[in-house]
């Protein structure tokens, strides 16, 4: 037994791989009527995406690639949730007010230092066109906005979460009642206008794709580029590194490994750091991508709590299938839910809780949720 | 670590007094404070009582109930007369009735799929719902209208709450005595002792045969009549609805309104109300203005930061911060008077 527990953890991928075995099978034979209903819906949506998919493929491309890519944003944010979750139980309602934040900053950043540098006496007829960003107006704003959300973080963890460990109710009233100042303190200084970031100016518009099929280069490259990098690499400090098998540990059996000698706040703290630079990263990202508005901070921290519930609380993987999941339904929604003369767009929200409430009725936890 | 829900009965006399004293109010008071202090107070508390019966007796902090009171507000104002969304002029009173079964009918639903979850999952599951109901309702401008849905017709009983305030302000403080009543009644009926026993030992509970689920989904349905009823009641107050007034912001107000008034005691929701109502009034006057950080514009700064300090020093809110202090003088023992007995002779009074 104990040769099992200490194998689970020094092995590297172990513990997850038979899970993720026993939710693809399942095992047939004991299905209920629910997941047979559940199934048969999934079925449907399928057969109906192939028809669409036949009828206009080229759209059909660009519709899931913002899908994808949507999904992206999306796990970068919800990884940095779910991984202070998993370790600390901390529900982080703040994640949303640090994505917000971490965009303003970066977009403050290149307005401040940025903008003037650009072509001729910034006095152009025709807006903010002619102005021309290089590389670094959006590299540097991006690294330092993320690196101060970091610190922004830790500095929250330490101050508001580190004396009332393991009451989670309270944890996440604090953190609510400061996202609450947070929003408020945001609109002040950052006001109600719905702003974004510029890309570089050398960067092209678009991409062509296989197919003839155009697709926003910051969206499909970058975006989705950036999600891959950051998801390989929290794959590699989760399994590969020492840190991320005491994180691993943690999630486990808390108790045990402070007993261990291993000095649990210190990492307490790193997770905390990584999960605010990922709200901040995603920030800078969305900031970009999508724009900045207040409001943001709301919608992003439901895209989290949803990402998170349908995946499991705490399970990187879970958060890059629930993402992916949530992404998808929400593009094809907004265009495929015209039939005839009746256009359902409006009432594309449904899906979405239709997602959310068909996974928790196979699944209380989520799909890779395991009990606390 | 946190306080112990109280077992005691309805309080009679002091519940009376309260009530006549607030039905005296309309005397003392000028119509202003009654409608936007009162009033306001007595739906709030309403609301906020919907969520800490949930919590206080079942364990369940949710945050879907100003979804629900949303959709039952919606639903009336989409049956009766006027002015946008898809009104279908019934009589205010049918439509009442059919709002609240709607309510109820949501809150089964909700409660199915968050009942199956405890603790901290539960408030994200049913933080969720109510975002998702708030998103719903802005995209759906059938139901909401572009500027939502105005003019509502009231019951006949209310009259206009814009030229008479008192006949929905005692319409308001009838009902909340009577939800304060019912919900202190049923945390005795047996149906009120399994929820708490639900929310202490859920695996003894299970195993002396009671259905978990099923229980936690009917203590939800009921939570959910009761946040219907707010939601009435605030529509009545406001004679409009717009999906703007059932956002995360005005969750998370009732959320603060529970906690401040302490999320342990039922009475705790309208204490809280009333606390909010005021300090959403007479703050604004009183706030000094420091730059950008803090002034007038914002409220919302300033109820954040009493919500974080309230959260900070007493989870048991300020009733909790009430029952510490009585606590502490009776420990004390003897009124003051002993001075030289002082600190050393209470070693209790220390860790309370």
């Amino acid at each position: 037994m104990s040769h099992l527990a200490h194998s689970d953890l020094t092995d590297g991928p172990v513990d997850a791989a038979p899970q993720t075995a026993a939710t693809a099978d399942g095992g047939f034979a004991g299905w209920s009527p629910k997941r047979i209903a559940l199934a048969l819906i999934c079925g449907l949506v399928v057969v109906w995406l192939i028809i669409k998919a036949v009828d206009d493929p080229r759209r059909f491309a660009v519709v899931t690639l913002n899908g994808t890519t949507l999904a992206a944003l999306f796990f970068v944010v919800a990884s940095g949730f779910t991984l202070i979750f998993g370790l600390m139980r901390v529900v982080n309602m703040a994640h949303g007010s640090l994505y917000l934040l971490g965009g303003y900053l970066a977009l403050e950043m290149q307005d401040a230092w940025f903008k003037e540098e650009s072509s001729g006496l910034g006095l152009s007829l025709s807006g903010s066109d002619d102005t021309t960003y290089s590389l670094l107006a959006w590299i540097l704003p991006l690294i330092l906005a993320t690196a101060i959300i970091g610190v922004l973080g830790v500095l929250l963890q330490q101050v508001f979460l580190r004396w009332n460990q393991g009451q989670d109710l309270r944890q996440a009233l604090i953190t609510i009642a400061l996202s609450v100042i947070f929003a408020d303190q945001m609109l002040a200084a950052f006001g109600g206008i719905s702003r974004d970031i510029k890309t570089p100016t050398a960067w092209p518009e678009s991409v062509l794709l296989p197919g003839d099929v155009r697709f926003g280069f910051f969206r499909g490259v970058v975006v989705l580029g950036a999600a891959l990098l950051i998801a390989a690499g929290l794959w590699f400090l989760m399994r590969r590194t020492r840190f991320g098998k005491i994180v691993r540990a943690g999630v486990d059996d808390r108790d045990m490994v402070s007993a261990l000698g291993i000095n649990v706040q210190l990492v307490f703290a790193g997770a905390f750091l990584i999960g605010a630079l990922l709200a901040g990263f995603g920030g800078v990202l969305g900031g970009t991508m999508i724009s900045l508005a207040p409001g943001q901070d709301t919608s992003f921290l439901l895209n989290s709590l949803i990402v998170v519930i349908i995946g499991g609380m705490g399970s990187l993987g879970g958060a890059a299938i629930g993402a992916l999941a949530l992404g998808l339904v929400d593009a094809y929604a907004d265009v495929y839910l015209v039939f005839g003369d009746t256009d359902l767009t409006n009432y594309s929200i449904l899906l979405t809780f239709a997602l959310l409430v068909g996974v928790l009725a196979v699944r209380p936890l989520g799909l890779f949720g395991r009990p606390a | 670590m946190n306080p112990v829900v109280s077992q005691r009965g309805v309080s009679w006399p002091l519940l009376a007094g309260v009530v006549v004293l607030a039905g005296l109010a309309p005397l003392v008071f000028s119509d202003f404070f009654v409608s936007v202090i009162l009033t306001k107070a007595l739906w709030l508390g309403v609301a906020a009582a919907s969520l800490i019966f949930l919590s206080a007796y079942g364990g369940m902090v949710s945050l879907a109930q100003v979804g629900i009171y949303g959709v039952a507000g919606m639903t009336f104002a989409n049956l009766v007369a006027a002015d946008g969304g898809n009104p279908a002029e019934w009589n205010p009173w049918i439509a009442a009735l059919v709002a609240l079964a709607v309510a109820v009918a949501v809150g089964l639903g909700f409660g199915a799929i968050a009942a199956r979850s405890e603790g901290i999952y539960f408030l994200m599951i049913t933080l969720a719902f109510s975002v998702l109901v708030f998103y719903f309702f802005s995209q759906v401008t059938q139901l909401s209208g572009f500027g939502g849905v105005n003019n509502l017709d009231l019951p006949s009983l209310v009259g206009n709450p814009s030229l008479d305030p008192l006949p929905l302000y005692y319409t308001t403080l009838v009902v909340a005595a009577l939800v304060f009543v019912v919900l202190k009644y049923v945390s005795r009926t047996p149906f009120g002792l399994g929820l708490q026993g639900l929310r202490d030992e859920p695996a003894r509970m299970r195993a002396l045969g009671f259905n978990v689920t099923r229980h936690r989904m009917l203590a939800f349905a009921l939570a959910a009549l009761i946040a219907g009823i707010a939601g009435l009641l605030s529509v009545w107050y406001n004679r409009r609805i717009t999906p703007g007034s059932i956002n995360l912001a005005q969750t998370i107000d009732i959320l603060i309104i529970a906690v401040v008034g302490g999320l342990y005691r039922l009475e705790g929701a309208w204490v809280g109300a009333l606390t909010y109502a005021l300090l959403d009034n007479y703050s604004r006057e009183y706030t000094p203005t420091v730059g950008n950080v803090l002034g007038p514009e914002r409220f919302n700064t300033l109820i954040g930061v009493v919500f974080l300090i309230i959260v900070i020093v007493s989870p048991g809110g300020l009733v909790g911060l009430w029952e510490r202090g009585r606590e502490r003088v009776r420990r004390r023992g003897p009124p003051p008077g002993t001075v030289g007995a002082g600190p050393e002779a209470s070693p209790a009074a220390g860790n309370v």
